[in-house]
């Protein structure tokens, strides 16, 4: 043994040596949960259009983006060239028109965003640091929303910036947009958590994908079917039945926007006989999609409370 | 290090931790015990996820119970289970994770680098994570615990799922988290014989109940354990016993390896180096029998598994024998 030991301390010696020039400790800032709550939002967003993820994962949702904006970029074409008085939509209309490709958005995005973290079994991960669970999900659930806002912002101000080059009326155009605005940053919150809330419930992505379509797609479908029919009855008797008409409005998050813009947003309703709301519905719709959006937050900060570890 | 004082967690049908009281100083320390002994449970509590049911626990000196931010801004956590998302590269992972615990991007994209380098991954860390071998993604795991350079990490179960070559790879790595990196380490495993090898201290834990903690450095003379099996022949009807008497009258005191698989054919002896391999081959080759086996045991694991029950002993056989 003790002849052995020189032999041995001087390689062993040497290693030590090159693995000390190689680890550098840390004494930089640690910036808490703060700071990690907002990487956490802008990986997400980034996330959300497929930005630091593989090619493949960004061709959806930048195909969606270019989809949203292309029609907003025709309609202000037109407009320039026909020296048009005013453009063919309304800012707060667009959004109901392209509903579809909204869906679609957050419909592969939601689960995207959650339902990976849950299968791949990350989250344990994420909370194991300093992050709570109100972080993890404020940021995923901002992050959503902003990117949905990005969505359906974006061709409104296609739209806008194409009515000024056109020499619209500015006055008219700038609230028009701006009233646009408040709608879509509504519609962005909603969906988000809509989408969030489904996409929780399960790491499977293609049931998540498919379980958003479906309860955005039939409940629309279902409400304009009944809205229809009540409408029908409606011109059938005689007597007025735009109450019900408003009332079964508040049954889908379309329609719930749709209602509550045109009560207060100045937009014609897409509803049957394009008659909208009251003020005094209206406020019923503001107290639904507010209510909406805040228990999609407690539900996912709920889910996320049991996830632990 | 690590201080718990009858720490009990009970779920709804099982006590997963049983009054549990144990110290952990500075160092590499094991947590050893079969499944379900409540080692992950431990960690959880340990990281301020789970609360305990009853008992305290002090982790850098922070009590789980109020500071959990602060001890897991500290420490480090690897899962025993698969966490990685399959489709991004080992670095933007390791990044994102490093930016969780609060390193700025520019910090952590050179923590990341460094990590990634001192855990054996080098070229593929570009690649997407999905693509890699069991111990490549052990080592991705291993690197998002360290990239923040914490005190201390937690580490579950890392040798899980590698075959003997990365099984020794990690177990090296372990040891230089501590020597090199100069972070203290908890590291579990359900097998005994890996951990002593790697371990300052270890801890041994039975249906939530503390077993065994003790320090290695009692044990670690080089003196080990040698097991060896030979053949019956027609001149010796029962070669274990001509081995065992040869061996005696020499001088070598035997005893025969009881609780092991194949028990009563296997014979236990310390050797005191290079001479007692020489003295065994010579005894066997003179009686004509032939050598089954002779393989290294170190010398306390039967020890420490002499109060432990007879499953855990005949795992830590198995687990040895590979
Ligand atoms: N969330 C839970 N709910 C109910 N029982 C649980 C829960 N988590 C763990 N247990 C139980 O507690 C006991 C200890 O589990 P634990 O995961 O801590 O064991 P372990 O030592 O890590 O085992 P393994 O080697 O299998 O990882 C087990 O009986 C397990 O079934
Ligand atoms: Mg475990």
């Amino acid at each position: 043994m003790a002849v052995e030991q020189p032999l041995q301390v001087s390689p062993s010696g040497e290693q030590t040596r090159i693995h000390n020039i190689g680890y550098r400790t840390y004494d930089g800032p640690r910036l808490g949960r703060a700071y990690a709550r907002r990487s956490l939002y802008s990986q997400s967003l980034r996330g959300a259009y497929g930005l630091g993820r593989s090619v493949k994962s960004k061709v959806l949702p930048m195909l969606l983006f270019v989809v949203m904006c292309v029609p907003a970029a025709i309609m202000v074409a037109v407009a320039v060239a026909t020296k048009a008085k005013d453009l063919p939509v309304d800012y707060t209309r667009y959004a109901i028109i392209m509903q579809a490709v909204i869906s679609l958005y957050v419909a592969s995005q939601a689960p995207q965003s959650v339902s990976r973290d849950l299968r791949f079994k990350t989250v344990p991960l994420y909370f194991s640091r300093p992050i709570e669970t109100a972080d993890y999900v404020r940021a995923k659930y901002a992050a959503l929303a902003s990117a949905m806002f990005i969505l359906t912002a974006a061709p409104l101000l296609v739209l806008y910036v194409g009515a000024l080059l056109a020499k619209l009326d500015f006055a008219d155009h700038t609230k028009g947009f701006a009233q646009g605005l408040v709608s879509v940053a509504l519609l962005s919150l909603l969906f988000a958590g809509l989408g969030l809330v489904i996409a929780s419930v399960t790491p499977r992505r293609g049931f998540g994908i498919a379980a958003v379509i479906a309860v955005l797609t039939i409940s629309y479908g279902a409400v304009s079917t009944l809205q229809a029919i009540a409408d029908a009855q409606s011109l059938g008797d005689g007597q007025g039945s735009a109450g019900a008409i408003t009332w079964i409005g508040l049954f889908s998050p379309v329609t719930l926007i749709d209602g509550l813009q045109s009560a207060f947003l100045g937009a014609k309703s897409a509803f049957p006989g394009g008659v909208g709301p009251t003020n005094g519905e209206g406020v019923v719709y503001v107290l639904v999609t507010l209510g909406l959006i805040a228990a999609a937050y407690g539900l996912l900060m709920r889910r996320y409370r049991k996830v632990g570890l | 290090m690590i201080a718990t004082e009858s720490l009990s967690k009970r779920f709804p049908r099982v006590t997963a931790l049983d009054r549990l009281s144990v110290d952990v100083g500075p160092g590499v320390t094991g947590l050893v015990g079969a499944n379900g002994a409540g080692k992950s449970t431990l960690i959880k509590i340990l990281l301020g996820l789970s609360p305990a049911t009853e008992g305290r626990a002090e982790v850098l000196g922070l009590d789980v119970a109020t500071k959990g931010g602060a001890i897991r801004e500290r420490v480090g956590y690897m899962p025993e289970h698969d966490c990685l998302p399959p489709d991004v590269s080992a670095t933007e992972f390791v990044v994102h994770m490093a930016r969780m615990s609060g390193l700025p991007p520019a910090a952590a994209r050179e923590r990341t680098a460094d990590t990634l380098r001192h855990v054996g991954l080098y070229e593929e860390r570009y690649r997407p994570i999905g693509g890699y071998s069991t111990g490549m993604k052990q080592r991705v795991k291993l690197a998002q615990a360290l990239v923040h350079d914490p005190q201390l990490v937690f580490l579950d179960e890392p040798t899980n799922g590698l075959d003997p070559v990365g099984r020794d790879e990690m177990l090296g790595l372990i040891r230089r988290i501590h020597t090199d990196f100069g972070i203290s380490v908890l590291v579990t495993s359900h097998l005994l014989g890996e951990l002593e090898r790697t371990c300052d201290h270890v801890v041994v834990i039975d249906g939530g109940k503390l077993l065994r903690s003790s320090s290695t450095t009692d044990f670690t003379q080089t003196t080990t354990t040698l097991a060896i099996e030979v053949t019956d022949t027609d001149a010796h009807p029962d070669g274990t016993r001509a081995v065992r008497e040869a061996l005696h009258t020499r001088g070598v005191e035997v005893h025969e390896g009881s609780g092991l698989p194949g028990a009563g054919h296997i014979l236990l002896l310390t050797a005191q180096g290079e001479e007692t391999y020489d003295l065994v081959r010579d005894v066997v080759a003179d009686l004509g029998l032939g050598l089954v086996r002779m393989e290294q045991r170190r010398h306390h694991i039967s020890e420490v598994f002499k109060d432990s029950d007879e499953q855990q002993q005949r795992k830590e056989a198995v687990g040895h024998g590979s």
